[in-house]
């Protein structure tokens, strides 16, 4: 095998200069890698007119930050990307590549891969160190990237691995991995990246971009109210934002109430939506397919409140009504009014 | 203006839907008893081609990588539209990671020639990876816009897509020839028409021809003299072919892919451990739906500071 000494890499993703949460997450995993693998933990930063952003990577635990300022990088499309951040891997020639699995890492991640001819694993929801055997051929690998995913709709859970090939490269969930705290004592080497494109720029232009602030903040939330098919229509969740606005909660949703078209996709908590652990969870209308309880299983508390005894969420819910939604959620707005 | 267009599909086992019956005793789903279905999102894929076909003319070809058993997605494919369909089947292409199966489909597309638009599903119901489109492009180095939900314009030149992003939408105008990744928002696939079904559903692969005149020839092993299966089997394949309903299977050599870059061989990633989840019954509370009960529960919550 080649030999690489080139660390752990972050590619860190901003936007406006406003450094996503997740690749924040992602280096304080990407800390922990590092060190079981007694190497440096590195990231790359994309963009333009980048003020005070690598310093902060520093502070939140990275050696070395890979900095390629360029007017073009200022918003993210996709070749630019990835000819520039394929460009330092080559050169830098991490043993590890971690990318958050947002809309913007699930669009480069997999075209960098495909450049680099090397493994990727979408969604990962843990990573770890580990020694691998090859079952077939009895080749011994030491300290490879264990890739855990969620797959099959959230049924197994899958641990996979790049044995022969480098960088070992996935995507991770946004909220499975915890925030760094910033120590602005850190020392670590700022390195700029020379931006050579050739066309790369001129395949997609953008025309419009309309963005606005994430206004479903249900990872931060702590008290979570979740509707599900039983909620029947897109008025039926007024109700379930009543319960949730009176315990100072947000709305989630199940996949099958997304799918349905009653709320909006930035609701959805499960495994292709949001992970979510509030203090409290209250599944109105939920079957808890797998797939959903892959998203809040780690909850605190959770509050089930369907009319089939039979769904398979009071298999895990912490408390389970048996009744109609429409006549228990008024209940519980009024007693928690009163209380 | 005529496009050339190709579609890229995936059959999946129905993950949405999962029943009792596909539960295993010990709780772990049963995977073998899940339906096999076309992968929504490749639907909006296909619909949107075929909508660009509709406005501009054109050709589309679906394209899908499976089992012999996939031709049943292809015959679908036919029954809403499609022009012509083509399916990548060989014990070679078989345990595929993203990587090599973005590998097997940028051969397909290459045999089938020039092309103006590619377009794939956001992610199939299985992996729910959403990798294999960018490596597609990538291994055919053409432009991808993933999250497409409209078509705002189109000329022989570029395309013009609306696409979606966190919070939010981009307008974006991509030279062609590009690849795009369709969203479930992004229309309501067309119902199958009846005329068409009743064209296609006799379509076949040579596969499902030769294994059908097999169990007809051997019912008890499927395993008859070749020289007899050839002979019967050829020409129901030739006529078939004459009466465009059949599905053509394309292996290794067919497409000109290099073996050692298919399947398990050409995989990087390697599955090293699989663990089943299971649903066990966690002790829990019954709450009855009452005035009292509720507000017991609400008041318990309260003193164990839930709410603070």
């Amino acid at each position: 095998m080649p030999d690489r000494t080139g660390g752990v890499l972050v590619f860190a993703e901003q936007d406006g200069g406003k450094l996503a949460e997740v690749s924040l997450e992602l280096l304080s995993k990407g800390r922990e890698l590092a060190d079981a693998l007694d190497q440096h933990l590195g990231a790359i930063l994309l963009g333009s007119r980048l003020t005070d952003q690598p310093r902060h990577l520093i502070a939140c635990g990275c050696d070395v930050v890979h900095v390629a300022d360029d007017p073009r990088l200022a918003v993210y499309t996709t070749l630019p990307y990835a000819r520039i951040v394929s460009d330092v891997i080559a050169a830098a020639k991490p043993e590890v590549v971690i990318f958050g699995a947002s809309p913007t890492g699930r669009d480069l991640a997999p075209r960098v891969a495909a450049r680099l001819r090397t493994g990727l694993t979408a969604d990962c929801t843990n990573l770890q160190i580990g020694d691998h055997t090859d079952p077939v051929r009895k080749t011994e690998y030491k300290k490879l990237l264990y890739q855990i995913r969620p797959a099959f709709g959230g049924n197994i859970i899958a641990t996979i691995v790049t044995p022969e090939h480098r960088p070992q490269m996935a995507t991770v969930r946004e909220g499975v991995m915890r925030l760094p705290r910033p120590d602005p004592a850190r020392h670590g080497a700022i390195v700029p990246v020379p931006v050579k494109l050739d066309g790369e720029a001129d395949a997609v232009r953008i025309i419009e971009r309309v963005k606005a602030e994430r206004k479903v903040n249900l990872k931060g939330a702590k008290v979570i109210v979740a509707g599900g098919a039983g909620v029947g229509s897109p008025e039926g969740f007024e109700l379930v934002r009543e319960l949730a606005h009176t315990l100072g909660g947000e709305v989630g949703a199940s996949r099958a109430a997304v799918d349905a078209g009653f709320i909006a996709r930035d609701h959805q908590v499960g495994q292709t939506g949001t992970t979510v652990r509030p203090k409290l969870y209250i599944a109105a209308g939920i079957s808890g397919s797998v797939q959903h309880r892959a998203g809040m299983a780690e909850s605190g508390q959770i509050i089930a409140i369907n009319t089939d005894p039979d769904a398979p969420i009071f298999a895990f819910a912490h408390y389970g009504i048996v009744g109609d939604l429409f006549d228990v959620i008024p209940k519980m707005i009024e007693a928690y009014k009163s209380k | 203006m005529p496009f050339k267009m190709v579609v890229l599909i995936k059959q999946v086992p129905d993950t949405k839907n999962i029943t009792a019956k596909a539960m295993n005793d010990d709780g772990t789903v049963n995977r073998s008893a899940l339906p096999a279905i076309f992968n929504p999102e490749d639907l909006n894929a296909l619909e949107m081609a075929l909508a660009v076909r509709d406005a501009h003319g054109g050709r589309v070809t679906v394209v899908t990588m499976g089992p012999p058993s996939a031709a049943a997605a292809l015959r679908e494919a036919l029954m809403r539209g499609a022009d012509e369909v083509a399916l990548l089947s060989d014990r070679a292409f078989a345990v595929a990671d993203t990587l090599a199966t973005a590998y097997a489909l940028g051969c397909a597309i290459r045999r089938i020639g020039h092309f103006d638009l590619l377009f794939c599903g956001r992610q199939a119901i299985d992996g729910d990876t959403a990798q294999v489109g960018p490596q597609l492009a990538g291994a055919l180095d053409v432009p991808q816009v993933t999250y497409a939900s409209e078509i705002l314009a189109l000329t022989p030149e570029s395309i013009r897509v609306r696409r979606l992003i966190e919070g939010g939408y981009e307008v974006v105008e991509c030279r062609l020839p590009a690849l795009l990744t369709v969203v479930g928002e992004a229309n309501e696939p067309r119902p199958r028409r009846a005329k068409r079904v009743a064209q296609f559903k006799r379509a076949r692969s040579p596969l499902e021809v030769r294994e059908a005149i097999a169990r007809q020839l051997d019912p008890e092993k499927g395993k008859p003299d070749p020289a007899r299966l050839a002979e019967r089997a050829n020409p129901v394949i030739a006529d078939l072919e004459r009466q465009g309903l059949l599905i053509p299977v394309w292996a290794p050599a067919d497409v000109a892919a290099d073996v050692a870059r298919c399947g398990a061989a050409g995989s990087p990633t390697k599955v090293k451990n699989i663990e089943s989840i299971v649903l066990v019954a966690t002790d829990h509370k019954r709450v009855e739906p009452t005035k009292e009960a509720i507000a017991a529960l609400i008041h318990e919550l309260a003193e164990e500071h839930i709410f603070d």
